[in-house]
């Protein structure tokens, strides 16, 4: 097996909820789609997984900023998240897994690794 | 090795303290514990008597249960006076039985002072000092219209306080030239008079009463030495205590000339075996006829009988600090100037009706006492410099004038050492407190809880709060009152905020009074705010980032993320349809059924994409949300009152489903709980909740600020006998102040306790108006009872906000792969492995 990467589209910004965030299935599993209007950029993804609990839950938690970083805090026991690291504040051995992404269009692209089965030689 | 046996004599405040200090300490291992009680109630306070008069029951008066004693491993025995003591054979006798002491203590009080006037033993002549008096009383005043109280002392007030709250015409027949003599000066004496006879008592000071007769215009006539004369219904005398010293003369113990068991600095009698604690006690030819002297030997004796040389007896401080009638009335240390070459400060306003009186050293160094009336705000600061001998600052009038006149704040908490005694009931040092923090405590609640202070009578509550913010100061703790970091604001500064400026988004205070983007503490705390101001739907677009997870899919979100619901069934009233429906619901989408604790049905395990589902069945069915998710009104628990129960005197299902539709929906600081009980046996745990109601036979009894939980706190009697309209204006300013001056997760009773002034300040505000914010407050109520929606119904009729229940935007149908289920005793519940991190 290898893994390569693919801009994924996952959704589109009518399906974004401002300062909020949306879980979406991808290639590499489920994933929290942030929207932060009043940043740039704008947009943050990050597993949908809470690593502490492994429910899927991330994106139902509460947006904001502690020291001007952009964080997501956990809806089960409030821990924090980096939007952009993944990193998480209260212990930092802790991190979730961080997507670049992008607009195109109106469509959000996800940057997964997609598994390919290795090539066979001939 | 067999235990020895320790007996007490004498079940009152003292001896109970006693009992409570002594069981925490090693010695209780080796002894066993017999206690007998004269009256037949369990100990009970009786400083705050005069609330039974005004509504409270022997139990809200009580120091413990029964059960406290059991737990203990006391015996105890009521209602079972000792006759006498043997000391020769370490026994002492009952009518009942026999029983042998290894260690005796006496903790026997005192009885009233009745003065030898012809015609007291009438039976309309009383004391006021038990239960059974109080009773006597109220029984002898069912059919009176005056009744006197001979004695102007501290203790006389607050009879004739009683008096007048049993709406009697209410008379203090005091035989010195001014009331509380003990205490107060001149002047002080004759302000003090005006303001209580301005209250409707009547107040005759130098009455000598001669003798007691049958009255014309009353069933009394009481003559006086000067030829005047009196007529009464019924007669209270209150002239002041004397020691209980009776079995201690029978057995040979040394007393003193005018009373009192001679005891040492260890507490012990004459007798190395017995002891004596409380206002039976001569210590250095001196009674204590105050609560807090008495607590003090009680700690005293309970170390010396684990021979810990810390702690002797050295006398106790007599200030007082009161409120009579109303009235303040504060006296410290040497009041009368007594002390050679002491000087005096007076400050005397007739105007404002403040009288303030400083003695001071004669080096003017140092306050060696003080007497206030008309305001106590300056008594704290005054004691402190009083007990503490700090030294005055140069121009000490600065501490009694009005602040406008040049006159100082109070002593800021740093200034006193750490052996400053800040409460005097459970004999609290600042040093004590100073200990509680390091030791991990992080606020008042934390701090009152581990060192009890300001859980006695309460006086220093004000001064605790100082003490404990500037320590947690000066330890970086930042008692920075600020939210978070977003706003430095505290939760009550934002809601005026919110409300003056008419700010309905949590975008639009960012912008005019905070920083950054927001996070979890502040946009929920700001979103519950703009609930409690404007009420609009908690899913309308800019209000859905502010929400906790719970609050924006309005169901309750469990550890693997799928949610549960709980519908409101309103009193805990449901029809046999609607719990079929429930029942079906549960059955169609395999939820887990559990019945709540607040009498109704949560059910568990569905998934974000199925509550739009499972509610409109639940809305067809005529359910409605019931806020179990969020900061609000969960339940109104009841019994089920007069229409069945051969006990219920009210319809407490009909008031519990009043409340709850009325207040359902009320965003609040935190979860708020009811409860209405048809009867004094409470089956509703009313007691329990933020707010309860308790029905007599002449209306409803309110109680306030209780909770279950973490620190459980019972409820505080807040007004009696109410009618229907009373109570819910009550229950509308009570919940309305606290929605508009609590702090953030802060529940009813920590706000409570937090209030400066704490119940007596609530029920001012609430039952007497004092800020003349009743109706506002009534009328904020009624706007939000008004706009009340289900917000479930709501959303399941918008398809936009149903939107946001889909578990993945881009694969409706896809359950979410994580939730792995086994079943339990025949239902469904999660199998979950934490994921390896």
């Amino acid at each position: 097996m290898t893994t390569k990467t693919c801009w994924e589209a996952v959704c589109t910004v009518d399906d974004l909820v401002a300062d909020c965030g949306i879980a979406v299935w991808t290639e590499d599993g489920p994933v929290a789609v942030f929207y932060l209007p009043h940043r740039l950029p704008a947009l943050f993804a990050v597993s949908h997984t809470d690593p502490f609990t492994g429910s899927n839950v991330l994106a139902r938690g509460i947006t904001g900023d502690l020291d001007g970083e952009p964080v997501v805090a956990s809806p089960l026991y409030k821990q924090h998240f980096s939007l952009r690291s993944g990193v998480c504040l209260e212990d930092a051995s802790v991190r979730v897994r961080s997507y670049p992404v992008l607009l195109d269009g109106d469509r959000i692209r996800l940057a997964v690794p997609v598994r390919q089965p290795a090539a066979v030689a001939a | 090795m067999s235990k020895q046996t320790l007996i007490v004599i004498g079940n009152g405040m003292v001896g109970h303290h006693f009992l409570e200090q002594f069981t925490r300490t090693p010695a209780a291992e080796r002894f066993e514990i017999l206690v007998f009680g004269e009256e037949k109630q369990l100990a009970y306070d009786r400083v705050h008597l005069s609330e039974y008069f005004a509504g409270s029951s022997h139990a809200e008066l009580a120091m413990a249960t029964a059960d406290w004693y059991a737990d203990n491993h006391i015996e105890l025995r009521l209602n079972e006076p000792v006759t006498a003591v043997d000391r020769d054979n370490h026994i002492v006798t009952t009518p009942k039985g026999a029983y042998q002491y290894d260690e005796l203590v006496l903790a026997t009080g005192s009885y009233p002072f009745v003065p030898p006037i012809d015609g007291k033993d009438d039976a309309n002549c009383f004391v006021y000092r038990t239960l059974a008096d109080l009773d006597a009383i109220r029984a002898s005043a069912a059919e009176a219209r005056t009744g006197v109280v001979v004695g102007g002392g501290l203790l006389g007030l607050e009879a004739a306080n009683a008096l007048r709250s049993l709406g009697l015409q209410a008379h203090v027949v005091e035989f010195a030239p001014r009331l509380m003599p003990v205490q107060l000066d001149g002047d002080g004496g004759d302000l003090l008079r005006q303001k209580i006879e301005a209250l409707g008592v009547q107040v005759h000071t130098e009455k000598a009463t001669t003798a007691i007769v049958p009255g014309d215009a009353a069933r009394l006539r009481m003559k006086f030495a000067d030829d005047s004369h009196l007529d009464t219904d019924l007669i209270v005398f209150s002239a002041g205590i004397r020691p209980q010293d009776t079995l201690a003369r029978a057995c040979g113990l040394e007393v003193g000339e005018r009373g009192g068991i001679v005891i040492d600095n260890r507490c012990t009698t004459s007798d190395p075996h017995i002891h004596a604690i409380g206002e039976c006690a001569l210590w250095n030819q001196r009674i204590f006829g105050l609560v807090a002297p008495g607590y003090t030997m009680a700690r005293t004796l309970a170390a010396a009988l684990n021979s810990d040389p810390q702690g002797a007896f050295s006398g106790a401080d007599m200030s007082t600090k009161l409120k009579l009638l109303g009235v303040d009335v504060g006296s410290i240390g040497d009041a009368h100037g007594q002390t050679p070459g002491a000087r005096n400060i007076r400050f005397h306003d007739e105007q404002a009706g403040h009288y303030r009186r400083m003695v001071v050293s004669q080096d003017g160094k140092t306050l060696l006492g003080a007497i206030l009336v008309g305001d106590n705000s300056h008594y704290d600061t005054l004691l402190q410099y009083a007990l503490n001998g700090i030294t005055l600052p140069p121009n000490p009038e600065i501490l009694i004038l009005p602040e406008h006149q040049g006159g100082a704040p109070g002593l800021g908490a740093d200034a006193l050492p750490e052996t400053a005694s800040i409460c005097s009931c459970h004999n609290v040092t600042k040093g004590d407190i100073c200990g509680a923090i390091d030791a991990g405590c992080t606020d008042l609640g934390g701090v009152k809880a581990e060192t009890k202070a300001s859980t006695g009578c309460g006086g220093c509550a004000a001064l605790l709060k100082k003490v404990v913010d500037s320590e947690l100061e000066k330890r970086g703790v930042a008692v920075s009152t600020d939210l978070c970091e977003h706003f430095p604001y505290t939760r009550q500064e934002l809601f005026h905020l919110v409300r003056v400026n008419g700010i309905r988004t949590f975008r639009g205070l960012l912008r005019q009074y905070g920083k950054g983007q927001g996070c979890d503490i502040c946009k929920p705390t700001v979103g519950s705010i703009l609930a409690s101001c404007w009420n609009e739907h908690i899913l309308a677009t800019e209000h859905v980032p502010l929400q906790d997870t719970n609050d924006t899919f309005m169901a309750n979100m469990q550890k693997n993320g799928t949610y549960s619901i709980v519908p409101r069934i309103p009193g805990g009233e449901i029809t046999p349809d609607k719990l079929i429906v429930l029942g079906e619901v549960a059955k169609q989408y395999n939820l887990y059924t559990k019945i709540t604790g607040g009498q109704r049905v949560d059910l568990f395990g569905a998934t974000l994409s199925e509550l739009p589902e499972i509610w409109e069945q639940l809305i067809a069915a005529g359910f409605e949300t019931g806020h179990a998710y969020g900061k609000s009104l969960r339940t109104v628990k009841s019994c089920v009152g007069s229409t069945w129960c051969r006990y219920g005197v009210q319809d407490s299902v009909a008031m519990a489903i009043y409340l709850e539709n009325r207040y359902k929906g009320l965003r609040a600081p935190h979860k708020i709980k009811m409860a209405v009980s048809g009867c004094t046996r409470e089956c509703a745990e009313a007691q329990s909740k933020d707010i309860g109601v308790i029905a007599t036979d002449k209306g409803w009894n309110l109680y306030v600020c209780g909770n279950g939980g973490m620190r459980p706190r019972h409820a505080d009697l807040f007004a009696t006998d109410l009618t229907d309209d009373q109570l819910i204006r009550a229950i509308d300013r009570v919940l309305m102040l606290y929605v508009r001056t609590a702090d953030r997760l802060q529940r009813t009773s920590v706000w409570m306790e937090n209030l400066e002034g704490g119940l007596d300040y609530l029920k001012q505000v609430v039952l007497e108006d004092s800020l003349g914010i009743g109706e506002e407050l009534e009328q904020h109520m009624a706007d939000l009872v008004g706009s009340y929606q289900c917000e479930w119904k709501t959303a399941v009729e918008d398809p936009e906000k149903r939107k946001r229940f889909r578990e993945f935007v881009n694969a409706p149908s896809l359950k979410d792969p994580v939730q792995q289920w086994t079943s339990e005793r025949g239902q469904r519940r999660p199998e979950l492995e934490v994921a390896s991190l």
